[in-house]
């Protein structure tokens, strides 16, 4: 037990707690719940005769389907009883694997609730929702994808950020000068960059690894807003892309509110839905994978075992970075095509706490970054449905949530056990 | 160990020496304390403590005139832009105002982030810390009307410390009750508190009359902090910060290394188990040292509203409770070396202002070049093997190191 009291400055989210941690994580993960049921059941409340329209099918769609109607009232009493009983269940018995089940069926039952409310005596598109909680997931989930490489070899990527920062620029840069094609391999490649200079100063110079990647956001923060003033403002053309349009992929784009939403995507939404899937194979199915994560887990054995501790850091750190890169490319290729300092605004952050609620998989990570990008998506619908909450206050929500998942799932959510050290063979 | 880390004592060397002897504690930890190390035991590496950041600041500034280059900036106009940036920094009385102006807000997150690194805690909410006690400032400056201004102010200053400090000491007791780090939490303090600026700054109990943008009322004359050298010229802008800039660096070397507490928070961030041993409730020093960094982030705030801004407005942080973490980690978390690379970065700042005036620079580049400082300050190893001549004692240990 000896190890379990002590304080490790570098341990993202798992770091060991002091008090008694059950207990406070059950009573917050429990107070959480009771407040959200009290917030559905009086701040959420609509007349009992009115309903909530779902679209489902656009007019031009192949295969029409009917429209989904609710009854609002009756839905979110039945969200705020299921939210309660979770609450007080966590209260009197609670503990173990109930605690981060119960925070998770919540959010989603109160992200559910909120949206029958608001559309409440309206009529909402859900495909075209769901669409754009598609696309806002993308550079969520590659940040956390880009994390998750990271992390596995036991290196903590805070710079995932700026390499996001790095990549959007890049993109817009060279799909300016070259095309949209050669501004994603530029951007895979400037984001690889970064993810090389952090290896070099973690793993070669052993530089505290919060430390380097707070400094690597800062430097690209600089580079990117410096370039961007500078040259940028004067020669309008070479921050001028073309955007990469949606296409359609036959047959599957057609089926009702899942073709739109899954096979009527951009370039983005495809590359990051492929490298989810390799990569899961990669580190759970292969040979390498399970090399890559012993190093994260104990790199002296794996060492011992012939494994080479400092390529495997260099090349999954590397290859973290160009995936944050082909992310970052995101905001500028598969948007407008036009780069603004500081434009990823704290999604690399927001892909790092996916990471941790998707609890170092990728396809955690893939769900993860898809609350997100609802909540994004609802933020956007906000303005359209006339809600009287403040637009503020729902793109609070997601942070908020993060700080109670890991309060709430700390010790359920294990980082590999190497995570944040140097590697000396000595 | 290698041989250099027993002569040559090294913070990062050190850092491993420690590493082999306690196999199963963290590294890094080790690592950001040895990073740390120097400025507590000083003994044989004076030397590199003064040469390392002098060359960082070279080899940045370097840097810097080559990343000019490349966006074609011509030669001359970087000769004329680095002239700007020594003349705005402290080429007049004027340029020498700004500097400390511009390190005060600096210099007082920076302790507060210098403290928490001594106790074990990476405190990257400053930002949100700022944001939260500098409106705390703003609101208590123009909705109490009536009271002097010995009151006022010190009321004002107070609330914007105490709000400060409360936010993060939600942090704090996250980490001390349930174990979530403090990195994750700072950082999703930081994105709640700029949303919450955004909506509290068209509430209209906040927002000036007559807006329809985010903009606060003034400040009322009562809780502006006083311009110290007006009666030279009036546009001179430091002010009272600069005594609570130095009062705060006195107080918390004095919590740091001459308290009970100060104690409590080295011994918990150099050796948890050593101040577990010792009866040190390391729950209680957790809260305690966040509500205490994020208090000073708070007074920084409350020092930049009352005292340049004079009102508060989206963003008005400016980026400042980030260059604070650098300003920290430049001054190895030790007051005096905070209050030091406070003042550089400041002149930085003032610099840099004057640079984009005069040759047309974007003030961009002083942000490159304040990361790439710290880059080389983080990286000892780095900057030995790149300029090995000017730690020609044993240059070739050093060399072979990495």
């Amino acid at each position: 037990m000896a190890d379990q009291t002590q304080m490790d400055p570098a341990r993202l989210a798992a770091s060991q707690p002091v008090a008694n941690v059950t207990d406070w994580r059950r009573i917050i993960s429990g107070f959480t719940l009771v407040m959200l049921a009290a917030i559905v059941l009086f701040l959420l409340d609509a007349p009992w005769d009115s309903v909530s329209t779902f679209r489902i099918s656009r007019p031009r769609d192949t295969w029409a389907v009917g429209n989904l109607v609710v009854p609002s009232q009756l839905i979110n009493t039945l969200a705020a009883i299921i939210l309660a009983f979770l609450g007080t269940r966590l209260f009197l018995r609670g503990g173990g694997r109930w605690t981060g089940l119960s925070l998770g069926v919540g959010l989603i039952i109160l992200a559910m609730a909120f949206l029958v409310w608001a559309t409440a005596g309206k009529a909402i598109s859900l495909t075209g929702m769901l669409q754009a909680t598609v696309v806002r997931a993308v550079p969520i989930a590659l940040a956390a994808l880009g994390g998750i490489l990271c992390e596995r070899v036991a290196v903590i990527n805070i710079a995932i950020e700026g390499m996001l920062l790095a990549g959007a620029f890049a993109g817009a840069l060279f799909g300016s000068l070259m095309g949209g094609w050669a501004g994603i391999i530029c951007a895979m490649l400037t984001g690889g960059v970064f993810g090389l200079l952090l290896a070099v100063l973690v793993i070669t110079y052993r530089v505290d690894q919060i430390i380097a990647g707070v400094v690597i956001n800062l430097f690209v923060l600089g580079l990117t807003s410096y370039v961007s003033s500078q040259v940028f403002a004067e020669f309008r053309w070479l921050n001028k892309a073309t955007p990469f349009r949606a296409f359609k992929i036959p047959v599957l784009g057609d089926i009702p509110l899942i073709g739109p939403v899954l096979f009527n995507q951009n370039l983005f939404v495809y590359g990051a839905l492929i490298m989810v899937t390799l990569s899961t194979y990669y580190l759970f199915y292969t040979r390498m994978g399970l090399r890559a994560r012993a190093v994260g887990e104990h790199p002296r054995a794996a060492d011992t075992l012939g494994i080479d501790v400092i390529k495997t850091r260099y090349a999954h750190v590397i290859a973290a970075g160009m995936v944050a890169g082909f992310g970052g490319a995101w905001f500028t290729l598969g948007s407008v095509g036009r780069f603004d300092e500081n434009m990823t605004f704290g999604r690399g952050f927001i892909g790092l706490a996916a990471m941790i609620f998707g609890r170092w998989h990728p396809l955690g990570a893939l769900a993860a970054a898809l609350v997100f990008g609802f909540a994004d998506s609802l933020q956007q619908k906000l303005s359209i449905l006339n809600t009287p909450i403040p637009s503020e206050f729902l793109s609070m929500a997601p942070y908020i949530a993060t700080i109670v998942v890991v309060a709430g799932l700390v010790g359920r959510a294990r980082p590999p056990a190497a995570i944040g050290k140097a590697y000396t063979k000595d | 160990m290698t041989r250099s880390s027993d002569t040559h004592g090294s913070p990062r060397n050190d850092g491993n020496q420690h590493n082999g002897s306690s196999h199963d504690r963290g590294n890094a930890g080790d690592s950001l304390r040895a990073l740390l190390a120097p400025t507590i035991d000083t003994r044989g590496n004076l030397r590199e403590i003064i040469l390392i950041p002098l060359a960082a600041v070279f080899m940045a500034l370097l840097i810097g005139a080559l990343i000019m280059m490349a966006t074609s900036v011509e030669p001359h106009i970087i000769l004329r832009s680095f002239v700007a940036m020594a003349d705005g920094s402290v080429g007049s009385l004027n340029a020498i105002s700004e500097t400390l102006t511009a390190s005060i807000p600096l210099v007082l997150a920076g302790l507060g982030i210098g403290l928490a690194f001594r106790a074990g805690l990476f405190n990257i909410g400053a930002e949100g810390q700022m944001v939260v006690g500098g409106l705390m400032a703003a609101v208590v400056s123009f909705s109490v009307t009536g009271l002097p201004m010995a009151l006022h102010l010190p009321l004002v200053l107070v609330s914007g410390l105490l709000v400060g400090g409360l936010y993060a000491a939600i942090a704090g007791f996250l980490r001390a009750a349930t174990g979530a780090h403090e990195v994750i939490s700072t950082i999703m303090l930081n994105l709640i508190s700029i949303r919450l600026l955004d909506y509290l700054l068209r509430q209209p109990f906040i927002q000036k009359e007559g807006r329809s943008d985010p903009i606060s009322k003034a400040v009322l004359e009562t809780a502006e902090l006083p311009r110290l050298l007006s009666f030279i010229d009036p546009n001179l802008r430091l002010h009272f910060g600069l005594f609570l800039m130095l009062g705060a660096v006195i107080l918390i070397y004095w919590l740091l290394y001459r308290s009970k507490l100060g104690f409590a928070f080295r011994i918990s961030g150099e050796n948890p188990d050593a101040a577990r041993y010792a009866g040190i409730r390391a729950g209680l020093t957790i809260v305690i040292a966040m509500a205490i960094a994020g208090g000073l982030a708070g007074l920084a705030g409350a020092a930049q509203v009352t005292g340049v801004l004079g009102r508060a407005t989206p963003g008005f942080t400016a980026g400042i409770g980030f260059d604070a973490i650098a300003v920290a980690l430049l001054g190895r978390s030790h007051p005096v070396g905070i209050l030091l690379a406070g003042v550089l970065f400041g002149a930085l700042e003032a610099g840099g202002r004057q640079m984009q005036v005069d040759a047309g620079v974007s003030i961009d580049m002083i942000s490159i070049i304040q990361a790439l400082i710290i880059i080389f300050v983080a990286a000892p190893l780095l900057v030995k093997r790149i300029m090995p001549f000017l730690f020609a004692d044993r240059p070739k240990e050093d060399a072979d190191h990495g």
